[in-house]
């Protein structure tokens, strides 16, 4: 049995049947080929898979993917205002080494974007409070920091 | 060769970055190649069973199923060997038992493969291995090494009588060693575990791999450290297929920290199974299954001696060592808990006695190998935690201590290296440098006040030391060949200068995170006097790059950009030919100074661009001097490198609870000459936390059945980013004086300095409350330390 779901992604209409038991991130992966989001676990625990489902950071592989119908997601390849720009928060993590093999990344980076949009202006501590759902075994978490106060503060410049 | 363009010693931001943080990375998991099909596997329950039937048919005819195969279809296929060879004391080779691809008799750890199920789709390939019926009998495991080689334990294998895969000695005669401790003032005494891990790269392994039939080619893409090596094993000893047929590439890889070097049986299966099939096969681990199968790290149980005269100085260390292998012999699983363990145990320290006396034992378990830092690891938990008992027993500073024991300065050029009392030589070393700096980074006297006052007010402050040394640009191959390295461990540097003067490095090292696309063309473009963008980095691909060993060991600068470096000299010394030819004037002659070939003493002078362009348009060329400006370099470096620091860690203990906060990590490294500081100091980053994770947070726990307990995220204990203050990192240089670069390597320091600092911040807390703890058994959870108060 398939179900046909309609979802936007990064802007872009799709409508697919799919298996219910598919997970959403196997949607995007496999079926929309968009890989830059990764699986790193099968808990739901590190994090690597977190896309933006209406606007709020998700763990893809704790959704089906027909629980997505109807939904606006965007992907870390959706983040950046063009092809030919970056997120500001992609800037900070090259600006600032907040990345290693880049496996993490992008689900760092679409957490990050999750707690500027809540709080504009974290503490250090309310950042790795806010990145603990996010698991990196290569930076030992201190580029990362500073890449999302990196962001934090380009940001506020171009809303100032 | 001169430093010309400044690039050397810059923290470039990297030019990998891009496609990582938009999501345009390949890892062996993204790409899906024409008629790809699905692997799953059927794996062992039981740590130990003997596998009765396996019964395949229901599960043959579901949707979607195209082969099954099992243990009894493999079995004239060779396992996949071990690199290193250890003998025992007796001269006999060490056991090596089979490590089949699937196994067909008996099952050794949780996890072990039973069957493999290919199919159209992933999920019809799990749906049909659920259905395939295994029946097992279950026997008594035995997962704890000092158990296992008792009379009467569980055997794992037949052919290893009990369960000893080798044993093992070194340094010196231990009648010498053991009446220096007996004439010892004092002698601390430690017994302890260091504890089991699981290295967790956040990308799973994973493969794929294909065969054209009508070329007769293969192609397998890795999540590996190392693809050259695998092709080696995998061609040479296990499939026995030609390995110019076969093509390896390691793509983008999510991590690797010691797990992805090694040949594991999913990589020559699959490729076996291709050929079955004339289609691709393709397999990811699960995290359940990484937890299960990716070789493990450490897992030592010590008891070791140390002995002082009444002023302090060591008099002897004497240590005893059952290092626990698993269940099957994982690729360089037999050289870590000895040739990367034993001959650390001179640490920093003119100790003038040392004996070590070591038993390798397999058990149920996981198979254990290789993980950040390899045995040094265990070699500097097991000091540094004596040393800081010892200043607590002898009731001495700890960092005084350590400057009455240091080995004094040395460079390794105006003054010889360092013999150590087991086998090794140190390159250049200013212990007393490092450890200096450190204090004054952390205000030591300060502390020490502001501990004294907290314990009046009920706090429990500590501050723990440990000043480190490693191994690193695992090469030498005389030296690795020696010591019974099955493989030289030299590295592969090719430069291909393009007729436009552009240039592409194809490197043997391999980049899984450490950023050679940045750090290697910053040497390139500085040496050549090039801009970076004219310089490409070439890796993981061997059928793009002639041959390598791979990245592990902190290797891949010191030995693999020294390779980039001679043939940087050969492209240099052959432009000076063509520059000469050019100006006819003689290649004596002719300076190559900031990207321009000169002709001494005139005006005459091209620039590197102009002679790539003439080696690839050559006219009227002089008898002997061919077209072309492409040259490969094979370098085997004269020694280990020696890299060394200082890590100091403060902690809070919570007098109520237990539970530890990491307040304060200072490290001081001196890795040597530091091309980009930026991703040196990322390394130092990403290594402490690793390291700090094993004191405070992970430790794999096996039942006496032989299940891991804590095989998820949601029970092993992974660092998290708010588990961590600020590090507070510096260097100091002290140039490797054999290679090019004068570099050391900085990818283990983190995780080799900063366990014990941890740990002996912990215990010194304590002893500051008057607790006179000498052990506690890693992780440090707040059960365990709270448990340690209540003695």
């Amino acid at each position: 049995m398939s179900i046909r779901i309609n979802v936007t992604v990064n802007g872009v209409a799709f409508s697919h049947e799919v298996e219910p038991r598919l997970l959403l991130v196997n949607y995007l992966r496999d079926v929309l080929r968009l890989t830059g989001t990764h699986v790193g676990c099968d808990t739901s625990s590190c994090g690597a898979c977190t896309i933006h489902v209406n606007g709020k950071a998700t763990k893809s592989c704790t959704m089906l993917a027909v629980q997505a119908d109807g939904c606006e997601i965007t992907t870390i390849e959706g983040i950046a205002p063009s092809d030919d720009e970056l997120h500001p928060l992609q800037e900070g993590f090259r600006e600032c080494h907040g990345l290693q093999c880049g496996f993490c990344t992008p689900g760092m980076i679409m957490t990050a974007a999750d707690i500027l949009q809540n709080n504009p202006n974290p503490s250090e501590e309310e950042i790795r409070v806010g990145l603990e759902g996010n698991f990196c075994r290569c930076t030992g978490y201190h580029n990362i920091v500073k890449s999302v106060q990196y962001a934090a503060h380009k940001m506020k410049e171009v809303t100032v | 060769m001169s430093t010309t363009h400044g690039l050397i010693g810059k923290s470039v931001k990297r030019v990998e970055d891009r496609r990582f943080i938009t999501g345009h990375g390949k890892y062996t998991d993204d790409i899906i190649l024409p008629g790809q099909t699905y692997a799953s596997f059927v794996r062992s329950p039981y740590a130990h069973a003997k596998i009765l039937s396996v019964d395949t048919n229901a599960a043959a005819s579901m949707p979607g199923v195209v082969a099954i195969f099992t243990g009894a279809d493999v079995e004239n296929v060779n396992g996949v060997p071990c690199g290193w060879q250890v003998n025992f004391k007796n001269g006999h080779h060490m056991k090596e038992p089979k490590h089949p691809l699937l196994v067909a008799d008996k099952a050794k750890h949780v996890g072990d493969a039973i069957a493999i199920v290919i199919a159209e789709s992933q999920a019809e390939a799990v749906d049909a291995a659920e259905a395939i019926v295994v029946e097992y009998e279950e026997l008594p495991a035995i997962v704890d090494a000092s158990k296992a080689v008792e009379d009467g334990a569980p055997q794992v294998h037949d052919s290893a009588p009990n369960n000893i895969c080798f044993d093992w000695a070194l340094g010196n005669p231990i009648e010498e060693v053991d009446a220096a401790i007996a004439a010892s003032a004092h002698v601390t005494t430690l017994d302890f575990v260091n504890q089991r891990l699981v290295p967790n790269a956040i990308e799973p392994r994973a493969y794929n791999a294909s065969y054209d039939q009508y070329n007769d080619k293969y192609t397998l893409y890795t999540s590996t450290q190392n693809p050259h090596l695998i092709r080696l094993l995998m061609c040479a000893f296990v499939l026995g297929i030609p390995e110019h047929r076969v093509r390896v590439v390691g793509p983008d890889v999510g991590g690797g920290f010691g797990s992805k070097i090694f040949h594991y049986t999913e990589e020559a299966l699959l490729t076996w199974c291709t050929h079955k099939l004339r289609r691709p096969v393709k397999w990811t681990s699960t995290r359940s299954e990484s937890f299960l199968l990716d070789a493990h790290g450490r897992d030592h149980i010590t008891k070791a001696d140390m002995g002082f005269d009444a002023s302090g100085n060591i008099t002897a260390l004497r240590v005893k060592t059952y290092a626990n292998l698993g269940a099957y012999l994982s690729t360089f699983a037999s050289c870590v808990p000895s040739y990367l363990h034993g001959t650390l145990l001179q640490g920093l320290y003119t100790t003038p006695k040392i004996n070590i006396d070591l038993v390798a034992v397999f058990t149920n378990t996981t198979a254990v190998d290789a993980y950040r830092g390899a045995g040094r690891p265990e070699a500097t938990y097991l000091l540094e935690r004596l040393l800081d008992l010892a200043a607590h027993e002898m009731n001495m500073d700890p960092a005084e201590l350590r400057f009455k024991n240091f080995i004094p300065p040395f460079d390794g050029v105006t003054q010889p290296g360092y013999q150590t009392q087991v086998a090794l030589q140190y390159d250049s070393g200013n212990y007393h440098g490092v450890l200096e700096k450190g204090l004054a980074m952390l205000g030591y006297e300060d502390f020490r006040k502001a501990q004294k006052e907290a314990a009046n007010n009920g706090k429990l402050l500590g501050v723990g030391f440990s000043t480190y040394i490693e191994a690193c640009g695992i090469a030498p191959s005389a030296v690795v060949g020696s010591l019974g390295a099955r493989a030289g461990l030299y590295e592969v540097g090719h430069v291909r200068v393009q007729p436009s003067g552009k240039i592409s490095v194809y490197t043997g090292a391999h980049s899984h995170g450490q950023g050679h696309e940045t750090t290697f063309a910053q040497v390139v473009a500085d040496k050549l006097g090039l801009p970076m963008e004219d310089v490409e980095i070439v890796h993981g691909d061997s059928e793009a790059v002639a041959f390598g060993m791979g990245t592990y060991g902190s290797r891949s600068l010191a030995v693999g950009g020294s390779a980039i470096i001679k043939s940087l000299e050969k492209v240099i010394e052959k432009g000076k030919k063509i520059a000469a030819h050019k100006f006819e004037a003689n290649p004596e002659d002719v300076d190559f100074v900031e990207g321009r070939f000169v002709v001494k003493g005139t005006h005459h002078s091209a620039p590197f661009s102009d002679i790539a362009l003439r080696a690839y348009v050559p006219h009227h060329y002089p008898a002997g001097l061919e077209p072309g400006l492409d040259f490969s370099s094979f370098y085997d470096p004269a020694n280990f490198t020696y890299p060394f620091g200082c890590h100091i860690a403060v902690v809070e203990v919570d007098k109520e609870t237990g539970k530890v906060q990491l307040t304060r990590f200072v490290a001081v490294d001196d890795v040597g000459n530091i091309i980009n500081p930026m991703i040196v100091e990322g390394q130092i980053h990403g290594g402490v936390v690793q390291g700090v994770g094993q004191a405070l947070f992970e430790g794999a726990e096996y039942d006496e059945n032989g299940q891991l307990t804590n095989g998820s995220y949601m029970d092993y204990c992974m660092p998290r980013a708010d588990d961590f203050p600020m590090i507070e990192t510096a260097s100091q240089v002290t140039p490797c004086p054999h290679n090019p670069l004068g570099v050391k390597g900085a990818g283990e320091a983190g995780c080799i300095g900063s366990t014990p600092a941890v740990v002996n911040a912990v215990i010194d807390a304590l002893w500051s409350g008057g607790h006179k703890v000498k052990d506690i058994r890693m992780p440090l959870t707040s059960e365990r330390v709270w448990r340690a108060m209540q003695q």
